[in-house]
């Protein structure tokens, strides 16, 4: 069997759709929640054990249920969310719930990571909390930050492959659909083949980033 | 001004309390540069750290200016904050901002205009000397470089306090003298008060008028600088300043004691103050029938007066050397006879019976 030019690029288009919808908004919950987690940690700026000791067991339970369990779970969840639970746009709603806390825990990685120096500088020259989230913490964990969302990214490209257990589609989908229960050895090797450049490449892109900021 | 009243603190952390602060109590005046000595553990980074509340005492209260700032609210504690510079050991620089906006940070924060920020961080960049390195980044610099670059930070919001917690201790001796000029300049321009802490004796020699000693949480002395020197009281503060100003007998000068012949002895002078800066030595050796040789020196200066120790042999017969010696110990200086096993005045006949057995 001949491989479609035209699947293959539009299961590319629906992987690249999938992943840069559900990164932007996973990226704006998992750094919301990774500062979250770092700043009412005990000793904190904003230390707090009620809000630490809520966050820090949900993106747990996140982070541990497999995702082509947490994509069906959550059904009626994605309905009510974006009105259907089948499609691409359904699979971003699970896709982001999956990355988010992973997201914050990377996040979290990255600010724990920042001189504590830092924070005591910027508090003896006055600064307020959010001063020192957004001025000196976020600032000098940046380049860290980069990597991080760089490993999502390909986190999140993996995740995908499985968005076809809800019709999300996407070059996974077309390997499992196509190559493999119709025995296609070529498409399984095109998609697979260019789900490594599309990995590749966001593995690249990040790490120039993270050398241009480092100015190494 | 900085007065420190009663001050303790305490750190509990559920196990076991920590006491590193036990009532302190010292007064730091306006335009002091004030020292506080004391090994790891003393409790004087935690003493410093009250002063601009990174640490709150437990009990006690640190008046800054007049004001007690942990009664502030944490709006007016901020601004307060803005009139006490800090320095760090690490420096504590932003990596990721330029020399530049490392100094404009705290004017930044007090949402100052552009141009405003501008003039005031190469004016203060000027003065630290790295107008040059304005767009460079923090690992481009130098030790030195990156510690100039914290002092104008903290200099920038025009403090009329300088807190420096341990700032020349991960420098070099060479870089560690010009930081510690910087700091005198500051003292000397902006009459900015300036509070050290140190495990280093020389960064007290070299530009305190006042210093404290720490042990155990506890000042254990304090007082004017020349006077803690000349007058130490406890053992822990004459090592310090043992290692400043050499103090013992060096091992050569033991030798020459040995193969000593008859009409000569050992004595070390201690100077301090003002007496030093008669020549005694001189005037000794005219006045009586003895000569006199310079074995061993150190002197020192502490504020502009010297501070030190000679250490000399006196040749003659016996009664010249003794009226020398009143006459030395008349002019206020202490002095000592240097013996093998260490005791003040070797008898007459001692030496004689040993250096007959010497031959």
């Amino acid at each position: 069997m001949e491989v479609s030019k035209e699947l293959i690029l539009n299961a590319l288009w629906e992987t690249l759709y999938m992943v840069s919808i559900s990164l932007f908004f996973g990226s704006i919950i998992g750094i919301f929640l990774g500062i979250l987690l770092v700043v009412t940690r005990k000793g904190h700026i904003y230390e707090n054990r009620f809000i630490f000791s809520i966050v820090n067991p949900i993106v747990n339970i996140f982070r541990s249920i497999p995702f082509i369990i947490l994509l069906v779970a959550i059904i009626p969840f994605t309905r009510l969310i974006v009105g259907t639970s089948i499609g691409t746009t359904a699979a971003i709603v699970p896709l982001v719930l999956h990355i988010g806390p992973y997201i914050s825990r990377l996040v979290e990685n990255s600010l724990l990571e920042v001189d504590e120096g830092i924070i005591e500088a910027a508090k003896a020259m006055g600064a307020t909390p959010l001063q020192i989230i957004f001025r000196f913490l976020m600032p000098e964990a940046f380049a860290s930050l980069i990597l991080s969302i760089t490993t999502a990214t390909i986190g999140l490209v993996g995740a995908t492959a499985m968005a076809g257990a809800i019709g999300g589609g996407g070059l996974g989908d077309v390997a499992i659909t196509y190559g493999y229960q119709r025995f296609s050895t070529i498409t399984i090797f095109v998609t697979v083949v260019i789900l490594v450049i599309v990995v590749q490449g966001v593995q690249s892109l990040g790490n120039i980033l993270e050398r241009k900021i480092r100015r190494v | 001004m900085i007065e420190f009243r009663q001050v303790s603190k305490v750190f509990d952390d559920g196990e076991k309390k920590i006491e590193a602060l036990k009532e302190i109590n010292i007064t730091v005046e306006k335009g002091d540069i004030f020292g506080v000595i004391g090994f790891s553990g003393a409790g004087k980074s935690t003493l410093i750290r009250t002063v601009n509340l990174l640490e709150y005492p437990t009990l006690g209260e640190v008046i800054v200016e007049g004001k007690d700032l942990a009664k502030m609210s944490e709006k007016d504690l901020r601004e307060a904050k803005k009139n006490i510079g800090m320095i760090f050991q690490h420096f504590n620089l932003l990596n990721s901002k330029t020399v530049f906006d490392n100094v404009a940070m705290p004017l930044l924060l007090s949402k100052k205009k552009k141009k405003e920020i501008e003039e005031r961080v190469y004016e203060i960049l000027r003065f630290v000397g790295l107008e040059d390195k304005a767009k460079n980044y923090p690992n481009q610099l130098s030790g030195g470089q990156k510690q100039r670059v914290g002092i104008a930070r903290a200099l920038a919001t025009n403090p009329s306090i300088l807190l420096c917690d341990e700032a020349t201790s991960a420098l070099d001796p060479q870089t560690t003298k010009s930081i510690l000029n910087l700091l005198k300049r500051i003292n000397d321009e902006y009459k900015i008060t300036i509070l050290i802490i140190t495990h280093e004796m020389e960064v007290i020699k070299e530009i305190c008028n006042r210093v404290a000693v720490m042990e155990d949480g506890s000042v254990i002395e304090s007082g004017n600088v020349f006077d803690i020197f000349a007058r130490p009281r406890t053992e822990t503060t004459r090592n310090f300043i043992r290692s400043v100003v050499r103090d013992e007998v060096p091992s050569s000068v033991y030798g020459l004691l040995k193969e000593d012949a008859y009409f000569s002895r050992i004595f070390k002078i201690d100077f301090f103050g003002l007496s030093s800066g008669q020549p005694i030595v001189s005037k000794t050796a005219k006045r009586f029938n003895v000569e006199i040789n310079v074995l061993f020196g150190n002197i020192t200066e502490l504020q502009g007066i010297p501070f030190g120790n000679l250490i000399v042999e006196i040749i003659g017969n016996d009664d010249e050397i003794d009226r020398a010696l009143q006459f030395i110990k008349n002019q206020k200086v202490e002095v000592k006879e240097v013996t093998k096993d260490g005791s003040q005045q070797r008898a007459h006949f001692k030496r004689i019976v040993g250096n007959a057995v010497h031959g």
